[in-house]
């Protein structure tokens, strides 16, 4: 048995779910291991989106999910929020009606250390000025760049151990992505939270992997080091497109 | 000039009464977007609860008050776990039916636990003079003075508490919700109890003017509708608003234009007003976003 701290953040074993009857994941196997950062990749419709709520509880499962050695398919998301992993949704899950501030005080909703939370809160408004010149908005009122950083900084307010992303480029300004990207790896070097990314965007999401996964409808078809995939003229024109 | 101004204050007291309904109706509005059509029969059935605490079991009259408010509020939570919950995703027109469920089970429930004989129900301020003489009674200050307390105490709680956070999140988003940690079928639950406390409020301060009887909330429940609608349904401050506007307007209106006959009328005439002219109502707001 392993130490604590060196047991995956995430390992899925022939994790099958869907919608209805059919079944969109196809028996999947990933893992995250301590402070890694993961990116799953593949089209639209392989089924990148629904990993991540298969992982968070949100649709209904077969197969193993475990964090950090504890089993969690199964339990409700409430839950699985609660041992530390965030989820940064498709869509962002911006709280419209609700101010910037109030946006980012749910993130920390979990939390009992109110030093901790505040320090957090500093720390995220330092990632991202923008928020705090917009800390009394409505969160319905910023640009989809800030609703984007407002997202990732609601998911750290929970100090998570694993951090879930769903495509954090869709729709964004190259410029404003490259700087949410930069801002990810500084949260896995100086923080240490593992990172699960799906991107389309393969060029990005594999610059700052060091693990890939290639989702192809609803089955993983390759796996390995980012960079060695980066590398493979044969698989990035394949796969990836470019 | 002292009749009208008579006319105004006593308005405004009733209001209170429209604007803790009201508010009641927006808080179920926000996370069912639904009317509950219970709201008003809900609310009887708490001041029955107030009227046995006092009657049979001889309780002091705040300690009932303050009883009755927590088993409203149980009542409540109960009412959502137990038949709300399983209509989340039902069709438009089966939600409606189990709210109108809902009113003739309490109505009926209460008729046949307590009669249908009219009752009378106390005033805890009795008959003493109120600092506004004769233009209030003690009874209409004192409920004017309760419902404040009661619309301060739940904008506070909204507003400044961590639980009122993960309410307003809860109703407005439950997917996200539950990505950031809030058990949101609790605070949904919490919600229904809240309004049910509410509501038990209205029901004790009013029942005293119209006296204690199964359907004593009927005509209330649609003045606190037309309040809701007159503010904006999506708009807390607004319904509380438009609950006094209501009040007030509907007293005038009683003593100079339409009669004392009449006067549940302008209630359908404002409902459908708001409901052609300004749907959203006058403080109700579209949220806007981009994407």
């Amino acid at each position: 048995m392993p130490d604590a701290g060196t047991r995956p953040l995430l390992d899925t074993k022939g994790l099958k779910a869907g919608y209805g009857q059919s079944h969109v994941l196809q028996g999947i196997d990933v893992t995250v291991g301590p402070k890694g950062v993961v990116t799953l990749l593949g089209a639209n419709g392989a089924g990148k989106t629904t990993f991540l709520r298969a992982i968070c509880g949100m649709i209904s499962t077969e197969g193993e999910i475990t964090t950090d050695g504890k089993r969690i398919d199964g339990m409700a998301t409430e839950d699985i929020v609660r041992l530390g992993i965030a989820h940064v949704p498709e869509g962002r899950g911006t709280f419209m009606e609700l101010t910037v501030e109030e946006n980012l005080r749910l993130g920390a909703y979990v939390r009992k250390d109110k030093a901790g939370v505040a320090e957090d809160m500093a720390r995220v408004l330092n990632y991202f000025p923008r928020l705090g010149e917009r800390i009394n908005q409505q969160a319905g009122t910023l640009s989809g760049g800030e609703q984007q950083m407002l997202a990732i900084s609601r998911a750290l307010l929970l100090r998570p151990k694993l951090l879930l992303l769903d495509e954090p480029s869709f729709g964004l300004a190259p410029l404003i992505v490259r700087e949410i990207f930069d801002i990810m790896r500084r949260i896995n070097t100086e923080q240490g939270v593992g990172i699960l990314v799906v991107e389309q965007n393969a060029q990005l999401a594999l610059a700052i992997a060091d693990t890939a996964y290639l989702l192809e409808t609803g089955r993983i078809v390759m796996s390995g080091p980012a960079a060695d995939i980066r590398k493979d003229e044969a698989i990035r024109k394949s796969y990836l497109g470019y | 000039m002292d009749a009208f101004l008579h006319q105004v204050l006593s308005g405004i007291a009733t209001g209170g009464i429209y604007a803790a309904v009201a508010l009641a109706l927006v808080m179920i509005y926000q996370s069912t977007h639904h009317v509950n059509f219970a709201q008003g029969e809900m609310a009887t059935f708490s001041t029955y609860i107030a009227f046995a605490l006092l009657t049979f079991a001889g309780l002091p009259y705040w300690l009932a008050f303050f009883l009755t408010i927590a088993i409203s509020l149980v009542v409540g939570v109960v009412v959502e776990r137990i038949l709300i919950r399983p209509m989340a995703t039902a069709p438009e027109l089966s939600a409606v039916g189990v709210f109108i469920g809902l009113l003739l089970i309490f109505n009926s429930v209460t008729g046949w636990i307590f009669e249908y004989t009219i009752k009378p129900f106390p005033s805890p301020f009795g008959d003493k003079a109120s600092p506004f003489g004769t233009f209030m009674s003690a009874h209409e200050f004192g409920s004017t003075i309760v419902t404040l307390a009661v619309l301060l105490a739940v904008y506070l709680l909204f507003r400044h508490t961590k639980i009122g956070l993960a309410l307003r999140a809860a109703a407005y988003n439950p997917t996200s919700s539950r990505l950031v940690g809030v058990r949101v079928g609790w605070m949904l639950a919490l919600g229904w109890g809240l309004a049910s406390a509410i509501g038990a409020v209205a029901g004790m301060m009013i029942a005293p003017v119209v006296f204690l009887d199964p359907n004593m909330m009927s005509g209330i429940l649609l003045y606190a509708f037309a309040g809701a609608l007159l503010g904006g349904i999506t708009s807390p401050l607004g319904a509380v608003l438009g609950g006094f506007a209501v009040g007030v307007i509907e007293n005038l209106g009683g003593a100079y234009v339409v009669g004392t006959e009449l006067k549940l009328t302008m209630a359908l005439v404002i409902i459908v007003g708001v409901l052609t002219i300004k749907p959203s109502g006058l403080m109700g707001r579209a949220v806007t976003s981009r994407v």
